[in-house]
C-alpha cells in the first residue's frame, strides 16, 4: 500500500499529555500524540492498554483527568465504534440509521454505500445484515459526516480474515481518495500492520511509535508482545506485503 | 377484604344513574392514555426501561399520601413525586457503584412501602387503596380527562419535539454523542416525560399495571411495524383496543376494570404471535 507524503501534512488533531483515572485505576499515564492530515495512524496493544480510554478522550466522550486535546479549527470527526448489536426490538432500516442525525438525499446515501461496498441493502433491517456488512455501514455513517479524520475503533472486529484483508484495503482507499486522516484502533496485529503509517504502541503510555517496520523491531514492541507473537507477525506481515488489491468489488460477506 | 366491598358498594351505587357518561369517560381516558403509552412504552421497550417505568410508578403512592397531607391536587401530587423520583434515578444512573436493576429495586419497594407506612400513621387519610394500586377508570371525572388529555398532548409534544435526537442515542449514545446530540440532557427531558406519562397512566390502571400498558402493547406492534414510528402508532393502536375490549368485558362480567385492559392487551400480544408476521 502506498503511503503519500504526509510528513508536512497540515496537523488536524494533537493529544498532550493527556492523563485519565479512572475508578479501576489510571487508564492513560501521560499519552501525546499527533495525527496529521492523509495519514493512517493505528494504535496497538493489549487489551486494558487504554485504547478506547484514549480514542474517547479524543473524540470528547471522556473528559481526561489532566492534559488536553486540541483540534484544528473546523476539523470534523467521523467515528465508528466498536461492533455495535442494536437490538431486533427496534424496527430500523439501514437507510434510518444512516440519517438518524440528519437528513440525507437518497443519491448521497447510494454514493456512499457504493463507496464502502455494500449497496444492495440499503432497505433491509439493520438487525438483518452480516458482521461484515454492519462494519462497512458503521463506516458508512461516519464518511456521511465528510470527516477530516476518521476515528475507527477496531474496526474489523468479528469479520472473517478475507473481511479484514478487504475493510483494511477499503480503509486505505478512502484515505486515498478523500485525503483524510484515519486514526484507528486494534488490538488485532497482523493485518493491520500493513494497511497502516505509522503505529502506536500503547500500554497506558506510548511504548514506542514509527512505522510499521522500525517498531517491529523495537525492543519495547518485542517487550509489550511476546516474543512469539511478534516473529509470527513478522512472517504474517510478509506475506501481505505481496497482495495489492485485495479488495476489488467483491460483494460482501452476506450470509 | 372490606375495603373491597366498600368500593363495590359505592361502585354499584353511582353506576345506576349515570352509566352512559361514566363509560363513556372511562372510554374516552382510556384511549387516552392509550395513545399517550404507545408512543412512549415504544421507547421504554427500545430503551430496556420497563424497570425504570416500575420504579417510576411505584413512587405514585407517596404522591398520593403527601397530596393529601399537603392538601393539594393528588395528581400534582403524583406528578411531583414522579418528576423527584425521575431526577433521582437520573442522577443515580451516572455512579457505578451499585448494578442498575438492584439500585431500581430498592427504590421501588422502598418508595412503594413509605407510601404504605405513611398511609398507615396518618389517620385522618382514608383512600381507596385498591384504586390506586389497580386503577379506576370507571371513577374518571371530568377534571381526569383535563389532566389525561392536556398532560398527554404536553407529554406527546414533547416527546415528538425530542423524537430525532431521543431515538439516536437509543441506537448508540456514543455515536449520537460525537455526531452532536446532547445526550444528558434529552435523557433527563425523557426521564420526566415519562415520569408524566406514568402519573397519567396511573388513572387507568394503576401503579401496579403502569408498565404492562407501557410495554405489552409496544411488544405487541413490533411484529407489524417496520420503522420506529409505524411501531409507536400501532403500539397506541393496540391500546386502544385493549382499553375498548377490557372495558367491554368489564361492564359484561362485571370484573376489575384495570386489570381487565391488561388481559385484554396480553391476548392481544399473544394473538399477534400466532398472526403471520409481516416484513421486518
Amino acid at each position: 500500500m502506498t503511503s503519500p507524503n504526509h510528513d508536512g501534512g497540515e496537523i488536524l488533531a494533537t493529544v498532550e499529555e493527556v492523563r485519565v483515572q479512572l475508578a479501576r485505576g489510571e487508564a492513560l499515564a501521560g499519552v501525546s500524540l499527533e495525527i496529521k492530515r492523509g495519514e493512517i495512524v493505528t494504535i496497538i496493544g493489549p487489551n486494558g492498554a487504554g485504547k478506547t480510554t484514549l480514542l474517547r478522550v479524543l473524540l470528547g466522550l471522556l473528559e481526561p483527568t489532566s492534559g488536553r486535546v486540541r483540534l484544528a479549527p473546523g476539523v470534523r470527526i467521523g467515528y465508528m465504534p466498536q461492533r455495535i448489536q442494536i437490538d431486533a426490538v427496534l424496527p430500523l432500516s439501514v437507510r434510518r440509521f444512516l440519517t438518524l442525525t440528519g437528513r440525507r438525499s437518497d443519491a448521497d446515501l447510494r454514493r456512499v454505500l457504493a463507496e464502502v461496498g455494500a449497496p444492495a441493502v440499503i432497505d433491509s433491517p439493520i438487525q438483518g445484515i452480516s458482521g461484515g456488512e454492519m462494519q462497512r455501514i458503521l463506516l458508512a455513517k461516519a464518511l456521511l459526516r465528510n470527516p477530516d479524520l476518521l476515528v475507527l475503533d477496531e474496526p474489523v472486529q468479528g469479520v472473517d480474515v478475507q473481511g479484514q484483508v478487504e475493510l483494511f484495503g477499503l480503509i486505505g482507499r478512502l484515505r486515498q481518495e478523500r485525503g483524510c486522516a484515519v486514526l484507528m484502533v486494534s488490538h488485532d496485529l497482523h493485518l493491520v500492520m500493513a494497511a497502516t503509517d505509522r503505529v502506536v504502541c500503547l500500554n497506558r503510555h506510548v511504548c514506542c511509535t514509527g512505522t510499521p517496520e522500525s517498531v517491529q523491531g523495537s525492543q519495547a514492541f518485542v517487550e509489550l508482545f511476546s516474543p512469539q507473537v511478534v516473529t509470527n507477525l513478522a512472517l504474517y506481515a510478509h506475506q501481505h506485503d505481496h497482495r495489492h488489491d485485495p479488495v476489488r468489488g467483491k460483494e460482501t460477506d452476506r450470509g | 377484604m372490606p375495603t373491597s366491598t366498600i368500593i363495590a358498594t359505592t361502585r354499584c351505587a353511582e353506576r345506576k344513574p349515570t352509566v352512559d357518561n361514566f363509560l363513556l369517560r372511562a372510554l374516552l381516558g382510556g384511549i387516552g392514555v392509550a395513545l399517550v403509552a404507545g408512543p412512549f412504552g415504544s421507547f421504554v421497550v427500545w430503551r430496556r426501561l420497563a424497570y425504570f417505568g416500575d420504579t417510576l410508578s411505584h413512587s405514585a403512592l407517596l404522591g398520593v399520601v403527601l397530596g393529601f397531607l399537603l392538601h393539594v391536587n393528588l395528581t400534582l401530587g403524583v406528578i411531583v413525586v414522579c418528576q423527584v423520583l425521575a431526577l433521582l434515578l437520573f442522577l443515580m444512573q451516572r455512579q457505578q457503584h451499585i448494578a442498575g436493576d438492584t439500585l431500581l429495586g430498592i427504590l421501588a419497594h422502598g418508595a412503594l412501602s413509605l407510601g404504605l407506612v405513611l398511609l398507615a400513621l396518618v389517620e385522618t387519610v382514608r383512600i381507596d387503596l385498591l384504586s390506586y394500586l389497580f386503577g379506576d377508570i370507571l371513577a374518571i371525572g371530568p377534571s381526569d380527562l383535563l389532566w389525561i388529555f392536556g398532560g398527554g398532548t404536553l407529554s406527546l409534544a414533547v416527546l415528538a419535539w425530542l423524537w430525532r435526537p431521543l431515538l439516536a442515542m437509543t441506537v448508540h449514545e456514543d455515536l449520537a454523542r460525537v455526531e452532536g446530540v446532547p445526550v444528558a440532557q434529552i435523557n433527563w427531558a425523557f426521564l420526566a416525560l415519562l415520569a408524566l406519562a406514568v402519573a397519567l397512566l396511573m388513572k387507568v390502571v394503576g401503579l401496579l399495571l403502569v408498565t404492562a400498558l407501557l410495554i405489552i402493547p409496544a411488544a405487541t406492534a413490533r411484529r407489524f411495524a417496520a420503522t420506529p414510528e409505524a411501531m409507536a402508532l400501532l403500539a397506541a393502536l393496540c391500546g386502544c383496543v385493549a382499553v375498548a375490549g377490557g372495558l367491554a368485558a368489564s361492564y359484561r362480567w362485571d370484573t376489575p376494570a384495570g386489570p381487565s385492559i391488561v388481559v385484554a392487551a396480553a391476548l392481544l400480544f399473544v394473538a399477534s404471535h400466532l398472526a403471520p408476521r409481516c416484513r421486518t
